[in-house]
């Protein structure tokens, strides 16, 4: 492949690829994202590869495999486009039909379609299911049309020309100032002005010249998969948003930060590098406008520490990774000592559309404060478990039952948690609270990097709480006290009041200890640390008397607080739960009502799933 | 000169100083546990805090690596800074309870009791072995394995390591591995003999 050496030859590019789709009638995409991958999708497009070639259908359709559509729950999915027929939960023998009455006969195969499980509506195309119209899907939307190991697709889709856009007709300042106009906000958490870094990274002198941009991709929060699927379904997008980034600050050289345990992620960037270099559109003199840009990419071993950005600069340099104090911000003094600007992988994506778009248009979506979308991994009790992306200002109740179906298996809703182990709980009262950085902020759990855990009746907040500790234990760095030992601590009080040997004073000792750690803390993570366990104190205080005072879990998720029993006037001796017993606790002859020695018994709870009585009760 | 606001007191400081090099030139006193003069700042004790006033807000920073600005105000002994510096020493505590240095810290600032669970750890992890190692010594012979509550000072895959010249630097700067407190102590109590002759708390505060 030849270099593209300006705007107008990356036009010529971008007409000639899209006269090369002409020939196709229809596409078929199927999500390769890393949920359908788990689900077997790898195997679905070999064979529709297959069919195709078998049915001489190559010539006319497309078979695109691209990043993550969003809606895991109902992966392994795929779209037929253009009509956009939807079709989930598939498997490699579906495919055969599908070619056959989809493709060639263009019926639908009604089986194959989403069936909304309340309504028990059938919806033949995409953009007609719940889950997805309600969503404004800029980023995201754009993984469909994409296969993310070729940079054709994306130039078709009319990647780049923001970068051209940028590089040729605006200066550096208009760039910025432009996405300061856009109010684009850090997507990594804290939601810092991006045009605000950006400015400081610019003002800021280098020794030799040399500023970095970075790209956060440490992405850990548990439940969270965003950026994941990002920089798996989209790398060039991010990589576009960084040379523009760069441009604007006067960087000449890029890091992507990203976990190892993303091996997907890591193995489409360097596709993506590669191309990218190959067309001119990273390296030197890029797309001819004289300005010089190349990124590298920089694997990290998975601490969530890492996400910080001083540890992870520290990474980079090949030290721990461990934060270090910031009364010289890394705007002046970063990356081996040199002026740099770290932003997170949805922020760097976000930029190609403020440039293509305008920051007019983009600053019409969203708050007040809070301009354009967001992605959430919506994940835990909750019936469409997958990636949406929302604009801003939408309430938490649209996005739970609107978008997510609500609570499965008639449970009640009880919490959802935002922000991964740095955000908080917020209870069913404060469902209305509209998604913005400052309104999350003011409930007591934060935006964070979009995880968003929902729970229901059988979740323990208590141990909810314990759970986010336990996770941070093993992941801060152990470097400042109040952290380090202040989470251990806490850690034990929690055990103490999930095993039943809580006192109301250790309550107390709890709200002062999470006080001072997230005063005196040394990084982020340890000052917000404590969030998960101030946030259920402030809502689920009751929970946690609960526990202490009546040595009650009222989830039944305590063990060391909840006994199982056999209502003898409702047990017909069938048997079952016996035999499912794993540990032999419970004994009984054939129609006689069975006992369950308490001595025994692990509190697993499986004989209270198979028994088809309601005679075995947990209290 | 940069001209500043500590406890009341307006005093001028040289740029380069940090916080506590421009209190305790002036006689304040801040107690700090990770900081050693010639071994680089490290900020991670966090004992050495001081609520800092600046723009109208106030926060609680570490001083030992907080440059001194104009026209900061500085508080090194405000309510919040003696509460939050009594639970980092008891939380220090809770981890080496027998060291004499932290008996002695815990009497001076008016910690009376443990409420956490003590577990004798013989490290607080304030790094001045580390550092001392690799910044005076040139050695670099020890370091940080681990993170989090699994963290711990070790030589290199926990063998010897042939850097060490058995110099003894790291014990020398030791705040733990010295002699217990001589205190009438059952291992994990309290001390506090003298809390009665020294007792900051009992100073009004100048605020």
């Amino acid at each position: 492949m030849a270099r593209i050496e300006s705007p107008a030859a990356l036009e010529e590019y971008r007409q000639k690829l899209i006269e090369a789709q002409r020939k196709y009638t229809t596409t078929i995409t199927i999500c390769g994202g890393t949920g359908c991958r788990a689900h077997n999708c790898t195997a679905i497009h070999e064979e529709t590869r297959r069919v195709l070639e078998k049915t001489g259908l190559s010539e006319t359709v497309e078979l695109r495999f691209t990043g993550c559509h969003g809606f895991c729950e109902m992966g392994p999915l795929m779209i037929i486009k253009p009509q956009g027929i939807f079709y989930t939960h598939l498997k490699p023998e579906d495919v055969e039909d599908i070619v056959e009455k989809t493709v060639v006969e263009g019926k639908i195969i009604p089986e194959l379609t989403y069936k909304d499980p309340v309504a028990g509506i059938s919806y033949h195309y995409e953009q007609e299911v719940p889950f997805y119209n309600k969503q404004v899907r800029l980023l995201l939307g754009m993984n469909e049309n994409i296969d993310p190991c070729s940079i054709d697709d994306y130039i078709a889709q009319g990647g780049y020309s923001a970068l051209a856009k940028a590089l040729f007709t605006m200066e550096p300042e208009e760039i910025i100032s432009e996405v300061e106009k856009a109010k684009l906000r850090g997507r990594g958490g804290a939601g810092f002005p991006t045009a605000e870094k950006w400015k400081a990274a610019r003002r800021a002198i280098s020794r030799d010249g040399i500023k970095y941009v970075l790209c956060n991709a440490d992405e850990g929060d548990p439940g969270a998969y965003m950026d994941r699927s990002l920089l798996e379904g989209n790398p060039h997008a991010v990589l576009e948003g960084m040379t523009i980034g760069a441009y604007a600050i006067g960087a000449c050289e890029g890091y992507v930060y990203v976990r190892h345990e993303y091996p997907l992620a890591v193995i489409n960037l360097y596709t993506a590098l590669d191309q990218a270099r190959e067309l001119g559109l990273l390296g030197k003199n890029i797309l001819g406008s004289g300005f010089d840009f190349d990124v590298h990419v920089s694997i990290g071993g998975g601490a969530f520490v890492c996400g910080e950005s001083t540890a992870l600069m520290a990474s980079i340099e090949g030290r721990i990774g461990e934060p270090r104090v910031k009364h010289i911000h890394t705007a002046v003094r970063g990356l081996y000592d040199r002026p740099t600007n770290l932003n997170n992988v949805e922020t760097w994506a976000n930029v190609p559309i403020i440039i293509n778009r305008g920051a007019e248009e983009y600053a019409k979506l969203g708050t007040e404060r809070s301009k354009g979308t967001k992605i959430f991994s919506l994940v835990g009790k909750i019936r469409n478990t997958g990636l949406v992306e929302v604009p801003m200002g939408i309430t938490l109740r649209e996005i739970i039952y609107d978008i997510g179906g609500g609570i499965p298996d008639g449970r009640k809703f009880k919490a959802v948690q935002t922000g991964g182990p740095s955000g908080g709980c917020i209870p069913e009262e404060l469902l209305d609270t509209p998604v913005d950085f400052d309104s999350l902020y003011d409930v007591g759990s934060m935006m964070g990097s979009g995880g968003m855990i929902v729970m229901d009746e059988n979740t323990c907040m208590v141990d909810i709480a314990r759970y986010f500790v336990d996770f941070l234990c093993g992941e801060s760095c152990g470097k400042c006290v109040p952290c380090r030992e202040g989470l251990k601590q806490m850690l034990y009080i929690l055990e103490d009041i999930t095993e039943g040997r809580g006192t109301m004073e250790q309550l107390d000792i709890l709200q002062e200890l999470a006080e001072v750690m997230r005063d005196t803390s040394l990084c982020g993570l340890g000052q917000t640390a404590a969030n998960p366990v101030l946030s259920t104190l402030r809502y689920f205080g009751d929970e946690y008397r609960e526990h202490i005072q009546e040595g009650r879990c009222r989830a039944g998720v305590c063990k060391p607080l909840i006994t199982f029993s056999i209502e003898p006037e409702k047990c017909t001796g069938c048997m079952r739960c016996r035999k499912s017993c794993p540990v032999g606790a419970i004994s009984g002859k054939k129609k006689e009502a069975h006992v369950i020695d308490p001595e025994k018994c692990e509190k697993c709870g499986i004989c209270l799933e198979v028994c088809e009585y309601q005679a075995v009760v947990r209290k | 000169m940069v001209r500043l606001v500590i406890d009341g007191q307006s005093v001028e400081a040289e740029e380069s100083w940090t916080i506590l090099e421009a209190a305790r030139y002036y006689g304040i006193e801040i107690p700090t546990l990770c900081y050693m003069e010639g071994l680089s700042p490290y900020s991670a004790c966090r004992l050495c805090i001081v609520e800092i006033i600046r723009g109208g807000r106030s926060r609680l920073s570490a001083s030992c690596s907080y440059p001194v600005q104009e026209g900061i105000e500085v508080r090194t002994n405000s309510e919040r800074v003696r509460r939050a510096r009594k639970v980092i020493i008891e939380l220090l505590l809770a981890s080496c309870p027998n060291s004499r240095t932290l008996q002695c810290l815990a009497s001076k600032y008016g910690v009376t009791r443990i409420r956490f669970r003590a577990e004798d750890r013989g490290c607080i992890l304030c790094g001045l072995c580390v550092r001392m190692c690799k910044e005076q010594m040139q050695a670099g012979a020890i370091g940080f394995a681990d993170r989090g509550t699994g963290r711990e000072v070790a030589m290199p895959f926990h063998t010897r390591s042939e850097v060490c010249r058995e110099c003894g630097a790291c014990l020398y700067v030791c705040p733990v591995c010295e002699l217990p407190c001589p205190g009438p102590l059952q291992p994990g109590q309290l001390c506090n003999s003298c809390l009665d002759t020294v007792q900051l708390e009992a100073f009004p505060s100048r605020e």
